[in-house]
């Protein structure tokens, strides 16, 4: 069988895999991303998945997706309308359908539109045979679920098993759309499932089945390449923000010579750090799994009391129940690090989604005045470097600091050029020695530059002393309730944290260094922002984008930046909270775009309001 | 000072003012535990006061070891994660029965299952002293407190028993003014490998004296206080005429003469569980005597004695990635020229 089959070049295209939450989406998309990133293109990803871990199956409630976008040229976001929509089954359709783009590509798993699905999923009638898709899309009805027993025919396994290889039909599809190689995922099996032969099989079965049938079906006349993006040349990988934090975990345990103790409670999206820093005992790293949030960060404290790098990651309401042992750690100045991953709030939320609400309850929700300095990474990649700045300056300045991370960023996955831990900023603990001069030991005592005191550890000879939650005098560390005293501790650890601004390097700004309009961001907005000023900028309009890492405090030459456009937008996924603090800090009537929608931020949407502001 | 100098109470005393009110029941567990510390180690930079929030948590401040003093019911979790951070340290937890049973419950039960090698020491006055006399989650039920004035309303907890239900090995019982027994039950304490709890009954001479008077007057504590030991029956008494006598399997108070002879009186052994959770049951019972001594005492593997195999264990495996270079290149890699 001949067929003409037309090949179109694409700068970028964004793909939704959708599905009921057990047809396997986010591992399609997992391989996809591995595929794409081995070919060379620049991606970014968003796998988003149920808060139910089963959900009942076919209902809307169901439903987990992961999009991809991937391109030839660098790219910051993943995608907002996808292109291509595949809906295993008829809640994925329902959920889904709104945002593929008009005359999208959609790829349906035809077999899953039974009468019962269609029921769980709302519809009256069937779309796949009412016709109500065609005049919008360019539709692709697929027998998956036949096609697969077709080609595991006579495999000893029992249908249900081969049934749920559908997905790695609906990637081969895809795989033949975008001409990518079957290899990658062909070894990613063989590894995967070493010990289950049958299973490679399947899946290896499925795989062809739904590359072939690409190849041979009549419906498909068009194939599309995405060529390499030009990335700085080195050697890459694809890593996710939660991997990233471990791995700056480590690296700032290597570098220091620092035992580490990770602390947590199980809680979505923050467990996946506890669960990959279980798995590197062999480092030297201790993971404890604690009774409750308290107790994680607790554990945490103890452990740097003890001369350990204690380390806690929770979400919103974790990070809720921690905020009384930060207060400790300020007033007991010890090292701590606290990971927190934004979700969607208040109380549980959506936990599964992200948002960039809790920024003000890291910068200042606790008692008294208790400084701590915020770290923001911007993408995925970038939680590797915050958190082993966080590791270093909680060391360096015997200060708690807080990575502000959010759900986006912890499962969002990215091209990533593999670090040279060489480079980054040498990592030095000042533990206090041994006392045997026969004087008191001062335990308050501090660096004139830094304002740290050093870190004096039970079972060292001589530094006998009691620190704890009420106020110390200066210097000697005793209790003390004197109000001069306390009003030069609390300035003294206010300045200890302001200090940490000579570590921040220059703010980058992409676009104009003066001009109309900056857009400002912080954390993982980074990306749509980028996104919105690279078509601004394109389209001839004076816009720049600085991205702001530490919130605190905030970096040095802001102030002069902010002074140098008529404007500031400050896009966020919270109601302004970010506005709120630069306009308090610099009296720059900065204007937001906020949109709280448990995703991160439409480009468009920046773009247009950017416009709406240039033109006022 | 040399490595094996002979320490003296005074090497436990810190500079610092003791600020309990005068007549506290506190003072007395101070002493005995500066007395009895140079008898249990010389090194003292290897000691650890940890406490919560409380009258009795200011008790780290008073001793010239290292201390910390952390946050209302926190303690074992910070203690929790020094030991495990430095298993070299001889860890003890200073706490109240507000601080560890109320604000602190889940802590102190989680710490007793888990079994890291630490001790505690909870003072028992059955009332909150520093917030001015509030009843706690000790006091008897009908408790007329600022808070409860027609009297409270909560069953109290027999700590003992919770403890023991957390499955806590090693389980002791003592008083404020039993200074050579405090002093005992502190190297007991001291020499179990594990999580070790000992409720001290203490007196609050402000807002509940003569709580414990029955077990430390003269005229009563002789019939009503059962001095528990290992191997020895379970007699009490003002002649050592009472005993403990196991009626089939429900015990009973009888008298040693013509009917029970000591023989027939049941003798402790500190292994038995079941023995442990019967004389649990003691406290607070009309019927029976209050015990005092080690309730329970029997090693099994601790926390941070596991977690050490593990980390161990972590460099036998093949399968983990040796360098942090590994990791970093872990998974598919790909070069752009």
């Amino acid at each position: 069988m001949s067929k003409k089959v037309k090949l179109e070049t694409l700068d970028d295209v964004t793909i939704r895999f959708a599905g009921d939450s057990g047809d396997g989406m986010q591992l399609s998309g997992g391989r996809f991303t591995q595929t794409s990133a081995i070919a060379g293109n620049d991606l970014s990803t968003l796998p988003d998945f149920p808060a139910e871990i089963r959900a009942p199956a076919g209902s809307l409630a169901g439903v987990s997706s992961f999009q991809i976008h991937f391109s030839s040229h660098e790219i910051h976001t993943p995608g907002e309308e996808p292109d291509v929509l595949v809906a295993m089954n008829p809640a994925a359709l329902k959920v889904h359908l709104e945002e593929l783009v008009p005359g999208g590509i959609l790829i349906v798993n035809k077999n899953a539109f039974t009468k019962k699905n269609l029921k769980l999923a709302g519809y009256e009638s069937n779309p796949t045979e009412d016709g109500s898709l065609d005049d919008y899309y360019s539709v692709h009805y697929i027998e998956m679920s036949k096609l697969v027993a077709n080609a595991c025919e006579g495999l000893d396994l029992p249908p249900k098993i081969i049934e749920r290889t559908k997905n790695f039909c609906a990637l081969g599809v895809l795989f033949w759309m975008y001409d990518r190689p079957l290899e990658p995922t062909l070894d990613w099996l063989k590894k995967k499932f070493k010990s289950k032969p049958l299973i490679i099989d399947a899946n290896t079965r499925a795989l062809h089945a739904g590359y072939n049938y690409g190849d041979t079906a009549e419906i498909f006349t068009t194939r599309y390449v995405v060529k390499k993006a030009s990335l700085a040349p080195g050697k890459y990988r694809t890593i996710n923000g939660a991997l990233a934090s471990c791995l700056g975990i480590l690296t700032a345990s290597q570098k220091s010579n620092l035992n580490i103790t990770f602390a947590g409670y199980p809680i979505t999206p923050a467990s996946t750090l506890l669960h990959t820093l279980s798995n590197w005992k062999n480092f030297g790293i201790k993971t404890f799994q604690a009774e409750d949030e308290i107790a994680g960060i607790g554990v945490a404290l103890g452990a740097s009391y003890g001369g350990s790098l204690g380390i806690t990651a929770s979400s919103g309401p974790g990070i809720a129940l921690k905020t009384e042992m930060m207060g400790l750690a300020v007033m007991t100045e010890l090292p701590l690090v606290i990971i927190s991953v934004q979700r969607g709030g208040p109380s549980t939320g959506l936990p599964t989604k992200t948002e960039q609400s809790d920024l003000l309850q890291a910068v200042y929700g606790r008692n008294g005045e208790s400084p701590i300095p915020v770290i923001a990474p911007t993408t995925p990649g970038d939680c590797y470097f915050a958190t082993y700045e966080a590791c270093r300056i909680a060391v360096k300045y015997m200060v708690p600091v807080i990575v502000l991370s959010d759900g986006y960023l912890v499962n969002g996955s990215e091209p990533w050029l593999i670090p040279n831990p060489d480079d980054l900023n040498d990592f030095i603990a000042n533990f206090e020695k041994e006392n045997t001069s026969g004087e008191k030991f001062l335990p308050y005592k501090r660096d004139t530059n830094t304002l740290a005191r050093n870190w004096a550890i039970p079972g060292t000879k001589g530094l006998e002393h009691r620190i704890g939650g009420l106020e110390k005098q200066n210097i000697t560390g005793n209790v003390n309730y004197e109000p001069g005293n306390h009003h030069e501790m609390v300035q003294i650890r206010a300045q200890k944290v302001q200090n940490i601004v000579n570590e921040i390097g220059p703010t980058a700004i992409y676009g104009k260094k003066t001009g109309d309009l900056l857009i400002l961001s912080w954390g993982s907005a980074h990306g749509s922002c980028r996104l919105a000023v690279e078509t601004l900028l394109e389209e001839k309009l004076k816009v720049a984008h600085a991205s702001v890492q530490w919130v605190n405090p905030l970096p040095p030459d802001l102030k002069n930046i902010l002074s140098k456009y008529k404007k500031v937008l400050i896009p966020e996924v919270n109601t302004g909270q970010f506005r709120k603090i630069i306009r308090s800090e610099f009296l720059v009537d900065a204007v937001g775009l906020n949109e709280v929608r448990g995703k991160p931020l439409s480009p468009a949407s920046i773009i247009d309001k950017a416009k709406e502001l240039i033109n006022e | 000072m040399s490595e094996n100098q002979i320490l003296t109470k005074d090497d436990f005393s810190s500079d610092q003012a003791v600020r309990w009110c005068p007549g506290c029941g506190d003072y007395a567990i101070l002493s005995q535990t500066q007395k009895v510390f140079p008898e249990i180690t010389t090194k003292k930079e290897d000691v650890v006061f940890i406490s919560g929030i409380g009258c009795s948590s200011r008790f780290p401040y008073y001793m010239d070891t290292f201390g910390f003093h952390t946050i209302h019911g926190r303690a074992p979790t910070i203690a929790s994660g020094l030991k495990i951070s430095n298993p070299e340290l001889s860890v003890w937890i200073i706490t109240g029965d507000g601080d560890g049973l109320s604000i602190g419950g889940n802590h102190l039960i989680h710490l007793m299952r888990r079994n890291i090698d630490l001790n505690v020491m909870l003072f028992n006055n059955r009332i909150y002293g520093l917030t001015k006399g509030q009843y706690s989650p000790t006091s008897e039920r009908g408790k007329i407190t600022y808070s409860t004035p027609m009297g409270s309303l909560d069953h109290p907890f027999n700590p003992t028993k919770l403890i023991l239900g957390a499955e806590a090995g090693f389980v002791a019982k003592t008083i404020d003014r039993e200074l050579k027994h405090l002093q005992e039950m502190i190297k007991r304490a001291n020499d179990y490998n594990g999580t070790s709890f000992i409720e001290i009954y203490q007196n609050c001479n402000i807002f509940n004296d003569h709580a414990f008077s029955n077990l430390t007057d003269k005229e009563t504590k002789a019939d009503q206080l059962l001095r528990i030991e290992h191997g020895k029956p379970m007699i009490f008494g003002a002649n050592d005429n009472k005993g403990i006598y196991m009626d089939d399997t429900t015990p009973k108070v009888v008298k040693i003469g013509k009917k029970y002879s000591v023989d027939d009186i049941l003798v402790h052994n500190e292994k038995d569980e079941f023995i442990a959770d019967m004389l649990s049951n003691f406290t607070s019972n009309d019927v029976f005597p209050e015990p005092i001594g080690v309730l329970y005492c029997k090693e099994r593997a601790t926390y941070d004695g596991l977690m050490e195999q593990q980390m161990q264990d972590a460099q036998k495996k093949d399968k983990t990635p040796k360098t942090l270079h590994d990791l970093l290149n872990a998974g598919d890699t790909w070069e752009v020229k």
